[in-house]
């Protein structure tokens, strides 16, 4: 039987505020085990947990960007389960009140756009971290409660996805909308962006959805995929056998590449949600609202749209630019200089993109600022200097951060235009090459690119090429 | 309110009954809903369901942080450690 796989994500994503969500404890990465904790983020009787508004506020932002419907009224659940990782023994999340609910995200899916809905966006706050000794036989394991109490944004999309190209695109927009409105670093190796996916399958061509697996422990973007692989493939098996699909909820295995069922958690399904009476309701009214809306950049999608409209960039050039926001940023800077939108693009995605990698630098942390790049691509458009000189010149830039024009004096790159010098050194080039001028003349075109080589190279680089070709072929004959 | 709601909830506490017990809680947890059912008289048509005793909201803090306790203070009610870690029976998942 043909079968349509459906999918929807579940997305965690840890907000890079200071402190907690509670209590002012210190949400820095990497810290020595719990000594980043206090009262109240250990659970202890008595405490009283106070809302960090930044992280209050940044839920609101990711709910508006993703088009949601802000609910005036929001509250706060508590989430009940025992979990050596849970030290309250309820996890304060939201469950009648959403922050923000009916949204949607466009996708790009191989140059279609699709919508995908967004069931809820809400806030929560983050378990501790349980380890795994890694001894034979141990039989203890380890927590550190430093994560504990960390703003977590959890983000339910609704089962509309049908095919791994679709969630990798769902999952790369909304990375990059986590980016561009900078509430998260999405550090995937660090835990602060996770995905759940829970996929059912159906008979094509019908409505009625099947029984839905969650699949947890997905720790990349690549397991996410090769998960929902399985679990399709998996679940065909068992339905061409005429078996029905349990309603459960298994574990991705990294390293053996499968997913087996989760046993503990199933019986603790029941988290009997009920009102958190040690937190006031959140009322948002429309100013409050609107001044959130205010803070929301340009979104990477749309961004990209405009880049490919406005500046005619093609969609891989719009595509890396837009990928991170301080590269479209730095692009949009350098034509607030000039307008030479292809010339920056291709300065940027090639050349400054790769020294950033080379230097595990952020692009605003190279030498070369946008208004220096600005003024390399200039002397280039001006003829000023070639752009084989430009590389020479780009690359004292990145070491020295010297500007453009100074390192072209300093070094006397300046571009020969003077026809009766460039004349000069072809004249000679002819006179020690008569077998390479005979073969051109014979009808070998490409020893004219020969001639041209060897003229540049006699001139340092600093020959105008394009004048060098056109003296060239008139010498020789055309 | 039978003995498998008695053994359900006992679960989702991750306590131990003995058998005793569960006829003790059986009784007890019966009086305690039927005198809470008397709530169920009450007409709530039309009447939203109320959260909180405190009329009030919007009461947040700044994202600053404060300096947290000690280490050895924060661990002390451990009944387990090695290190800097609470040590906790193996959890499978
Ligand atoms: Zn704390």
């Amino acid at each position: 039987m043909e079968y349509e796989v459906v999918v929807g994500l579940e997305t965690h994503a840890e907000l890079s505020t200071i402190t907690k969500l509670f209590c002012g404890c210190s949400t820095k990465f990497g810290a020595e085990p719990n000594s980043q904790v206090c009262p109240v983020c250990l659970g202890m009787p008595g405490v009283l947990p106070v809302m960090n508004k930044k992280a209050f506020e940044s839920a609101m932002k990711v709910a508006l960007a993703l088009n949601c419907t802000i609910n005036k009224f929001t509250n706060f659940d508590r989430k009940s389960y025992y979990y050596p990782d849970l030290p309250k023994n309820y996890q304060i999340s939201q469950n009648y009140y959403n922050l923000g609910v009916d949204g949607y995200m466009n996708i790009d899916v191989n140059g279609t756009i699709k919508k995908v809905r967004i069931h809820n966006v809400h806030l929560e706050e983050e378990a501790g971290k349980l380890i795994h000794p890694e001894e034979v036989g141990a039989n203890y394991s380890l927590v550190d409660f430093n994560r504990a109490g960390v703003p977590l944004l959890e983000i339910v999309s609704q089962p509309d996805m049908r095919s791994t190209d679709e969630v990798e695109s769902y999952m790369q927009t909304l990375r990059k909308i986590l980016l561009y409105t900078e509430v998260s670093d999405c550090k995937m190796q660090e835990g602060s962006l996770r995905f759940e996916a829970s996929i059912s399958l159906r008979e094509k061509g019908t409505e009625k959805l099947g029984n839905r697996v969650e699949i947890k422990n997905l720790n990349s973007m690549k397991s996410v995929i090769k998960g929902m692989e399985y679990e399709a493939k998996r679940q065909a098996e068992l339905l061409d056998r005429g078996e029905t699909i349990a309603r459960e909820t298994r574990l991705w295995d990294e390293v053996n590449e499968r997913s087996e069922r989760m046993r503990s958690k199933e019986e603790a399904q029941d988290y009997r949600y009920f009102p958190e009476p040690d937190l006031l309701p959140v009322l948002i009214d429309e100013k409050w609202m609107s001044e959130i809306k205010s803070t929301i950049p340009e979104l990477p999608f749309d961004r990209r749209q405009r880049f490919m409209e406005v500046f005619k960039l093609s969609d891989y050039d719009a595509s890396c630019l837009t990928e991170e926001k301080v590269l479209a940023d730095f692009f949009e800077y350098c034509l607030s200089i000039s307008d030479r939108p292809k010339a920056f693009c291709n300065w940027i995605i090639n050349d400054l993109l790769r020294e950033a990698k080379d230097r595990k630098l952020d692009i605003y942390n190279l030498p070369i600022k946008p208004k220096q790049l600005a003024a390399l691509v200039e002397t280039i458009e001006r003829g000023i200097i070639s752009s084989t000189i430009a590389k020479e010149v780009f690359s004292e830039m990145i070491l020295t951060g010297k500007d453009p024009q100074k390192i072209i004096e300093e070094k006397k790159l300046v571009q020969i235009n003077d026809e009766g010098f460039i004349e000069s050194v072809i004249d000679k080039m002819i006179a020690s090459n008569p077998n390479v001028v005979e073969d051109y003349k014979k009808g070998k075109k490409n020893a004219l690119a020969f001639l041209i080589g060897q003229v540049m190279k006699e001139t340092k680089g600093k020959a105008n090429p394009k004048l060098v070709n056109e003296l060239l072929v008139k010498k020789v004959g055309g | 309110m039978d003995k498998t709601v008695i053994e359900y909830i006992a679960n989702l506490s991750r306590i131990d009954l003995s058998e005793e017990e569960k006829v003790f809680f059986i009784h007890q947890l019966s009086n305690i809903i039927s005198y809470i059912e008397k709530l169920n008289r009450l007409n709530t048509e039309d009447i939203e369901p109320m959260s909180h005793a405190i009329i009030s909201s919007n009461v947040f803090r700044g994202d600053e942080p404060v300096v947290s306790i000690l280490r050895e203070e924060a661990l002390s009610n451990a009944p387990s450690k090695i290190g800097f870690f609470v040590k906790v029976p193996k959890v499978i998942d």
